[in-house]
């Protein structure tokens, strides 16, 4: 198998298959999930506690007071930077959207190449100062097992392939046929790790804002 | 409550997993925020005080029973099912260095509610056999003589009798038929009893019927605090049936933030009903009056002083502005802590953690937060509406050589209550 047809078989059949355990994975923890359910609320409330809910998605968004913000700091700021860059180069880049269009039939706008070229390095750098504090920090270092960093290798190599390959390290159709291998070990691992907050996060603060709102709590 | 047994434990904590725990779970990436939130991490240092690996028993458990990878995990022998003895490990962690005070709940930033997840895991511990002596003692006490500290309807009755010779007001007991009845919990009627003689003052100056109940009189829960709803729900339905054998229309949590969770919050849900009463703390009723006007009071309080808002009035219970607004009425020299309402630090006695030996000095250590908190303002009175706060304040600001008196607020309010009588 030369590289081409490497690339062609990351490009075909893993990828069909890395999609279809991604889509299973999901919906089959979400249903996990959901499907436990929980008690209704019986004491007379001071609201209903659905809108509650969803302004705490947004509420949270932001440290609830400038202390706990500056008790976290760096990891707030590291976190926010991976993961809004993360998302916009998975989403802005345009041989990303490319892509996309093939799969779903539509795009989107993108942005130019150099301000992707630079938010992949700050995304890049910012993974790594949240690795080396993870290790660093005593809470963090002894709350971090081996899934902690497993999730970190994953996330981190589809960032940093795309990177080599768009900048010609190597072979390119090597490199390309690797960074999209590395999305598929990130879509195949994705439900089965805590990589799942993605899409368990909203859930989590709407319970927890609706509860909260019921009270007369904002939280 | 049947005995005490590992699988039993293990069902117990089964069956406390719901849709938000699992979500909880599974959002968690161990950020570590939630340590910079709770006392017991912040003036220890130490990780293992971290909030959500006070909760590992209970992951282990919801991922293993309620995933199919967990599941699957087990059976390749990748991860090994929860021990006896790692419960047993984890008791000083879900009873000894947590009051249930919920600061960690405000700071996640994918919103798990971690605190709600430590009162479902003391229900598992509990029935595991791994809950503190001092607690189980306690709720031997409750069930048995009517409160957990060992206080019983004599105490009161003393007590009762004490306060009319004082105030000169009939303290009314047992009345069926009148608006409001009154709980008070047993601190207030060894430590505290001017609670109950302001509560007779206040009554007589709005004009309200009231009454208390010889056999529901306990405001506090032993069996919330430990884990087990079964005594929970025991010492809840002497109220319950109090009240609605007398037929009033509201009962009144005194000032305690653990009594007003339970009643106002846990109570119904407890008992898988609606309560046919409604249930305020005196704070929220005594604000209700401010504002229909039927307070009159006069004069300010001298003192430079701030206001301890209890976790379970303020963060857990929503009551936030209403004690400001008292207090606006009656002192002009308010300040306020940098962190308050929903965001207080706890005076580190929640949650049972006063009633077990075992943790008293590391609740010793945790009230440096509030001694940090209180220095910087330069108060000399501190005033709060829970009286386990106060007891625990006092004896903080004791340890700490700080002279600052500790008030009640209905107490402080009634100081300035203008005497109807007299004008």
């Amino acid at each position: 198998m030369n590289y081409v047809d490497f690339l062609l078989w990351v490009r075909g059949p893993a990828f069909q298959i890395a999609t279809a355990i991604f889509i299973f994975g999901l919906s089959w923890r979400l249903l996990e999930i959901l499907s436990l359910s929980r008690k209704p609320e019986l004491a007379v409330v001071r609201e209903r506690g659905i809108a509650g809910g969803f302004r705490t998605i947004f509420r949270r968004f932001l440290p609830v007071d400038d202390n706990t913000f500056q008790r976290s700091a760096f990891i707030i700021t590291a976190g926010y930077i991976f993961h809004l860059g993360f998302f916009i180069i998975l989403l802005l880049f345009v041989p990303h959207i490319l892509f996309f269009r093939e799969f779903f039939g539509f795009s989107w706008p993108g942005l130019p190449t150099p301000v992707i070229g630079i938010i992949t390095i700050m995304t890049l750098l910012a993974l790594i100062a949240l690795l080396i504090n993870r290790m660093r920090h005593p809470v963090l270092r002894f709350l971090s097992g081996f899934e902690d960093y497993f999730v970190w290798i994953v996330t981190f190599l589809p960032v940093l392939t795309g990177y080599m390959a768009f900048h010609h390290f190597f072979h390119y159709p090597l490199m390309l046929a690797l960074h999209i291998l590395s999305v598929e070990l990130l879509m195949i691992v994705f439900p089965f790790t805590k990589l799942m907050h993605t899409f368990t996060w909203f859930i989590s603060r709407w319970y927890t804002g609706s509860r909260a709102a019921q009270k007369g709590v904002q939280v | 409550m049947s005995a005490a047994s590992f699988e039993r434990g293990y069902n117990a904590f089964k069956e406390q997993i719901d849709a938000p725990i699992a979500s909880y779970f599974s959002s968690c990436i161990h950020c570590g925020m939630c340590a910079q939130a709770c006392l017991f991490y912040t003036e220890t240092g130490e990780p293992k005080y971290t909030p959500i690996y006070k909760l590992e028993p209970m992951r282990k458990i919801w991922e293993q029973e309620y995933t199919l990878f967990g599941k699957l995990k087990v059976l390749l022998g990748i991860s090994q099912k929860l021990t006896d003895a790692e419960l047993a490990e984890w008791q000083e962690l879900i009873y000894g260095s947590c009051t249930l005070c919920g600061r960690c709940s405000m700071v996640c930033p994918v919103g798990n509610d971690l605190v709600y997840m430590i009162h479902k895991a003391r229900e598992g511990m509990a029935a595991a056999g791994h809950a503190p002596h001092s607690l189980i003692e306690g709720n031997q006490r409750a069930i048995n003589i009517g409160s957990a500290t060992g206080v019983g309807l004599p105490t009161l009755q003393a007590q009762i009798k004490n306060i009319e010779r004082d105030t000169g007001i009939k303290i009314p007991i047992d009345v069926p038929g009148v608006e409001y009845m009154a709980l008070i919990s047993a601190i207030e009627i060894l430590n505290y009893p001017e609670y109950l003689s302001s509560l007779a003052k206040i009554m007589k100056h709005v004009g309200k019927t009231w009454t208390l109940s010889s056999k529901g009189f306990e405001a506090t829960n032993a069996g919330i605090q430990i884990g087990v709803s079964d005594i929970a729900k025991e010492l809840l339905m002497r109220i319950v049936n109090e009240a609605e054998e007398l037929g009033v229309s509201t009962v009144i949590s005194p000032e305690c933030g653990h009594a007003y969770m339970v009643i106002r919050w846990e109570g119904p849900n407890l008992i898988a009903r609606p309560f046919n009463f409604k249930v305020q703390h005196i704070v929220e009723l005594l604000d209700e009056w401010r504002e229909q006007g039927q307070l009159e009071t006069e004069g300010f309080e001298k003192a430079r002083l701030t206001f301890h808002d209890p976790c379970q009035l303020a963060r857990r219970g929503g009551v936030i502005e209403q004690p400001r607004k008292l207090l606006n009425m009656v002192a002009n020299q308010l300040v306020e802590m940098e962190d308050r309402g929903k965001m207080n630090w706890c005076c580190g006695a929640g949650g049972g953690l006063a009633a077990q030996e075992e943790s008293e000095a590391l609740r010793l250590k945790a009230f440096n937060r509030k001694r940090t908190q209180l220095k910087t303002l330069k108060v000399s009175q501190l005033v709060t509406a829970c009286a386990h706060c106060r007891e625990h304040l006092e004896e903080g600001l004791e340890n700490n050589d700080m002279k600052m008196s500790v008030v009640g607020l209905t107490e402080m309010v009634v100081k300035h209550l203008v005497d109807k009588n007299e004008t």
